[in-house]
């Protein structure tokens, strides 16, 4: 049940791009087609859930013992562009398919906020580590959902006729506007 | 100038130095506002305390002691002025609110009258549910001075004392909610 | 001279450049959260610019990301630190500390694209004093960002502005929550590229 509530929480509640602003980057930058948002959410999948193990154990083993929590932002970040190095050069060698399909997403989730940030928000929420891992999870689900739909609708709009001024990035932000309008109508399943 | 080569020794080498200075740096910044941090989280507890209790003269936030309730842990601050007990702050909640969970500070004098309530956290909406907060309205003085033995802390829809905020009664049921499970808490702490 | 205007208009890393959009949205619920994260960020930038114009010909090449993402996440953790122990007093009526607003948006200036983008594009090619400026122009155009978004949303959604109150009574809240934050940016891009093309 617990599961549950972290789950549906952090994918429509409280989810991580329309609600709490992280990720905005790659939400705006690799929406412009539905193929590309696929492949950007599994990677982002991916590293999101190891990057949260692999942080948990940190902060749990090495940092609290030595009491030097203040090192928290420096290791954290340098652990996930390391991850992110060698989940790059593992997959090449073990699954080129998969390298393919998510290889050059990959170098752009080093600098995805939406990692870190759900590597400390872990932290803060004081997450076992099975819940860390579903947490993580579940954001990582709730990225997608948003990132899919929203390419969805950016791909539709591409044939629209819309005023000059707007093309492009603006309505990108005013059609995320709108969607995060009608995420708030979940706000009280939990 | 020509950029380094890079060999594995360079590059070592090169990280080595890097995050050793980095947190030697660090390490010194820690120690420098180490004690100021400490005491800005001190001040904001002994602030938010006293925003709900008689007038004190110790650092409740450091006297404190804990009552589990509903699967979570209630604290509770004690207020003293010179040798007498006049106040205690307790830390509630309640995960019925609108947007989630709603964190209260909750004043009890000594005979469990509420003093006064505070807003903690709360994710409700703008304009409708945070009319709780007392910047926003008069609402949560109704509590104030009633003791929950006699005032019965539910709103009038559901049988109890209390006027719900107009359009919120979800938020109003959530505040009942904690303030009811500091009540109950307030009292299984006494017993001990 | 160039180097520090280029910043506001022509390159504004928010309003041209998209870059840096976590924090433009998640910090704008008011002015003064807007200013105070736009001057944590241009003192991270000026910092790691300056550490990086200096020393970035003695890094190998290989390692020169990893090293400057080290010295810039402790510069971050040093603002991180400095706010906690300075800016974290609640208002007079409870209202949440500074450093409570802007939360997780602090330690996540280390993955602000902005800062990354600089130390590597500009920082690690240029002379000292040009990167000093040029960290100086890029921060105070990011936190001129956040101060415009700020204001417009404290403006429509609580009728005030850096806390001064003067419209009575409640505003559009829609714009101080999540759906406001992404309508009032796209708004104030398309303002600006019209502003642009005007004086191109």
């Amino acid at each position: 049940m617990e599961y549950i509530i972290i789950i549906i929480s952090a994918v429509f509640v409280n989810n991580i791009v329309l609600m709490q602003y992280l990720g905005i980057c790659p939400f705006i930058g690799v929406s412009g087609k539905v193929d590309t948002a696929i492949g950007m959410t599994g990677a982002v999948t991916f590293v999101m859930v190891i990057a949260t193990i692999v942080t948990y154990l940190l902060q749990q083993y090495i940092l609290e013992p030595l009491d030097i929590g203040f090192m928290q932002t420096v290791s954290f970040i340098l652990v996930i562009a390391s991850l992110v190095q060698l989940v790059e050069i593992i997959l090449k060698k073990v699954s080129p398919a998969l390298y393919q399909a998510l290889g050059i997403f990959l170098p752009l989730i080093t600098t995805n906020c939406a990692i870190l940030g759900v590597a400390i928000l872990a932290f803060q929420k004081d997450f076992n580590l099975a819940e860390s891992v579903v947490y993580a999870f579940a954001n990582a689900v709730g990225f997608g959902v948003a990132l899919i739909t929203f390419s969805g609708i950016r791909e539709q709009i591409e044939l629209s006729s819309i005023p000059e001024g707007m093309k492009g990035v603006p309505i990108a932000f005013i059609i995320a506007g709108i969607l995060a309008m009608a995420f708030m109508g979940f706000a009280n399943i939990v | 100038m020509a950029k380094k080569e890079s060999t594995f020794g360079s590059m070592v080498v090169t990280l080595f130095l890097v995050t050793l200075a980095s947190s030697a740096a660090l390490g010194f910044v820690y120690e420098l506002t180490r004690v100021p941090i400490a005491n800005a989280k001190a001040a904001k507890k002994n602030l938010a305390i006293k925003r709900v209790t008689p007038e004190f003269d110790n650092q409740p936030g450091e006297e404190c002691y804990k009552v589990p309730a509903g699967g979570d842990t209630i604290y509770f601050y004690i207020a003293r002025k010179g040798d007498d007990t006049v106040g205690y702050a307790a830390e509630t909640f309640s995960n019925q609110a609108f947007g989630g969970s709603l964190k209260l500070l909750v004043g009890f004098l000594p005979d469990g009258t509420i003093k006064e309530t505070a807003v903690l956290e709360h994710r409700e909406t703008p304009g409708l549910g945070d009319k709780m907060v007392k910047s926003k309205s008069d609402w949560s003085r109704q509590f104030e001075g009633k003791n929950p033995d006699e005032f019965l802390l539910k709103v009038k829809k559901d049988g109890g004392d209390v006027d719900a905020i107009t359009a919120s009664t979800i938020t109003s049921r959530a505040y009942c909610d904690a303030l009811q499970r500091a009540y109950e808490s307030f009292k299984e702490g006494d017993k001990q | 001279m160039k180097n520090f205007t280029k910043g506001f208009i022509k390159e504004n890393p928010v309003f041209v450049l998209f870059l840096g959009l976590c924090p433009t949205l998640g910090t704008t619920g008011s002015a003064l959260d807007g200013l105070a994260m736009g001057l944590a960020t241009t003192f991270v930038l000026v910092m790691s610019n300056l550490f990086i114009s200096l020393f970035g010909k003695l890094i190998p090449d290989k390692v020169r990301i990893p090293s400057y993402i080290v010295i810039i996440a402790s510069f971050v953790t040093m603002v991180d630190l400095l706010m906690s122990a300075y800016t974290n007093t609640p208002g007079p009526n409870g209202e949440p500390s500074l450093y409570d607003n802007l939360g997780i948006f602090i330690p996540l200036i280390v993955v602000n694209c902005i800062v990354l983008g600089r130390a590597e594009a500009f920082a690690s090619k240029n002379t000292v004093i040009s990167s000093l400026i040029d960290g100086f122009g890029i921060g105070l155009g990011f936190a001129f960002a956040l101060v415009i978004l700020g204001s417009v949303r404290e403006l429509l959604g609580n009728g005030s502005l850096f806390g001064l109150k003067f419209i009575e009574g409640d505003g559009i809240l829609i714009f101080v929550m999540a759906p406001g934050a992404f309508l009032a940016l796209g708004y104030l891009i398309m303002i600006m590229n019209k502003f642009r093309d005007k004086t191109a």
